[in-house]
């Protein structure tokens, strides 16, 4: 019969042996050696039915399929753009992929997209060497302009948007800013400039306290008690 | 004449003692700090980024690139001459080389982790507790690995073998041998083992057992210091 080490919702460190025994599956952050199932990286355990996962806590934004994401323009290509994603590899958006309309060849590719503009992006393909493909073709992708850029955790990226969406539109509801959240952890804020800063001190302390319980009732006291009037607010 | 007590009155197999701590440097991805004795070690995880320069890009696998310096103030008294020298380029490989068996590159083709290991206090030991606070750093940046990489040196000074020499016995008059070990725990494969002075086979193997033990203790005072960052 197996046994478990650790208890469900615990911090494992590399090393740490979660199980002993046969009836325990290793998944995402785990491997097994002989009898034991060991943490391969810092994360919180999550145990479901046999399966052992492990939710991480840290690390790099590694490109996924399907993932909407914010990128920075940093360089003009041939016939694309290639763009930081806040990961250790860099994304193309092709031309083809970059509008509706024709471009004509030759065409001012800056027109579109100029070097250093924010663009909300959809991953369309990852290879095995991680060449990453954008599109900015569907609903929501576009370039953002005005607001301002906030970087946190990729991982913390779930807290920040919460159980459908509840924390994001929390802090939208309470400052009437316009937020996307992009996987790879850039967020866009864009409002009046006094509820723009209050949006993103809610988005930061997010980022700092994402492992504690009660967290959304922690942001509406911090956004109520914080509010700030501007004009547009009717009394 | 033998070695009958030590210096600072510790028992032969007993370390300095040690503080370990994680997430010290906010700007790194991970980062990790360990004291051991008057030696201190701060290191710093970057990445996985993208690598440069181009011609060290490996399509199969990602590249620990890892960097060891001793801070110009660190030494007791005289200036240690910044920037890299032949001493700091060799620790830098032989830490790479240590912690490179439990870090999983694959993830990562083409790109680079970087650890930048500072010690800005340095009593000897100081490359085992560089690696220490390393191993700590990449563990906390999230890095896949499969364990651990704990070390600490052990040696013989006049003709005791003993843990964790400190520079009044790494330089004692009756000659000293200082022997830096860095060991994966689970598993007790060692990846760094070097020696520096005369040493007898036997005398060797006692020295391996004896710090085995502490090495595995070290790293559960690793873990806790990780641990103890989201409490």
């Amino acid at each position: 019969m197996g046994k478990l080490l650790v208890k469900d919702k615990e911090i494992v460190v590399p090393g740490d042996v979660i199980a002993e025994g046969m009836d325990f599956l290793p998944s995402f952050g785990t491997y097994r050696t002989g009898e034991k199932i060991i943490a391969n990286r810092t994360s919180l355990l999550s145990i479901d039915g046999k399966v052992i996962k492990t939710i991480p806590l840290a690390g790099r934004y590694l490109p996924k399929r399907n993932d909407v994401i914010i990128g920075r323009v940093f360089d003009i290509l041939m016939s694309g753009w290639r763009m930081d994603i806040n990961s250790a590899y860099s994304a193309v958006l092709m031309l083809q992929e970059a509008s509706f309309k024709y471009i004509q060849k030759g065409a001012d590719l800056t027109k579109f997209f100029a070097i250093d503009d924010y663009v909300v992006v959809k991953i369309t393909n990852v290879t095995s060497q991680r060449l990453v493909d954008v599109t900015v073709k569907g609903p929501g992708l576009r370039r953002l302009e005005a607001g301002r850029i906030v970087k946190v955790s990729t991982h913390k990226v779930p807290r920040i948007i919460g159980k459908q969406g509840s924390m994001v539109s929390t802090i939208k509801d309470a400052t009437g800013c316009r937020i996307t959240v992009g996987q790879n952890g850039v967020v866009w804020v864009q409002g009046e400039p006094e509820q723009e800063v209050l949006a993103v001190n809610a988005i930061k302390k997010i980022d700092e306290n994402s492992h504690h319980s009660g967290l959304t009732d922690e942001i509406k006291k911090f956004l109520d008690s914080n509010k700030v009037k501007t004009k547009g607010d009717k009394k | 004449m033998s070695y009958t007590k030590r210096n600072d009155g510790r028992k032969f197999e007993e370390t300095r003692p040690i503080e370990a701590k994680a997430g010290v440097i906010k700007n790194a991805d991970g980062s990790g700090f360990f004291k051991i004795g008057k030696t201190s070690a701060y290191a710093a995880v970057y990445g996985p980024k993208e690598l440069f320069p181009r011609s060290q890009h490996n399509p199969r696998k990602g590249l620990l690139r890892c960097n060891y310096n001793m801070m110009p103030f660190s030494g007791s008294g005289d200036r240690v001459r910044p920037g890299p020298n032949r001493r700091s380029k060799e620790i830098s490989l032989v830490t790479q080389k240590a912690l490179l068996p439990v870090v999983n590159l694959e993830g990562f083709p083409n790109a680079v982790i970087e650890v930048f290991i500072e010690l800005p206090q340095t009593d000897a030991g100081s490359r085992c507790a560089g690696i220490c606070a390393a191993s700590i750093a990449l563990a906390d940046a999230g890095i896949t690995m499969k364990d651990m990489v704990a070390s600490v040196s052990c040696g013989k000074v006049g003709d005791k073998v003993l843990i964790d020499l400190d520079y009044s016995e790494e330089s004692h008059e009756d000659g000293a041998v200082d022997i830096p070990v860095a060991m994966i725990p689970s598993t007790e494969e060692i990846t760094l083992l070097q020696l520096d002075g005369f040493i007898t086979k036997d005398e060797l193997k006692k020295a391996i057992q004896m710090v085995k033990p502490v090495l595995k203790n070290i790293a559960e005072i690793q873990r806790k210091a990780l641990k103890e960052k989201y409490k």
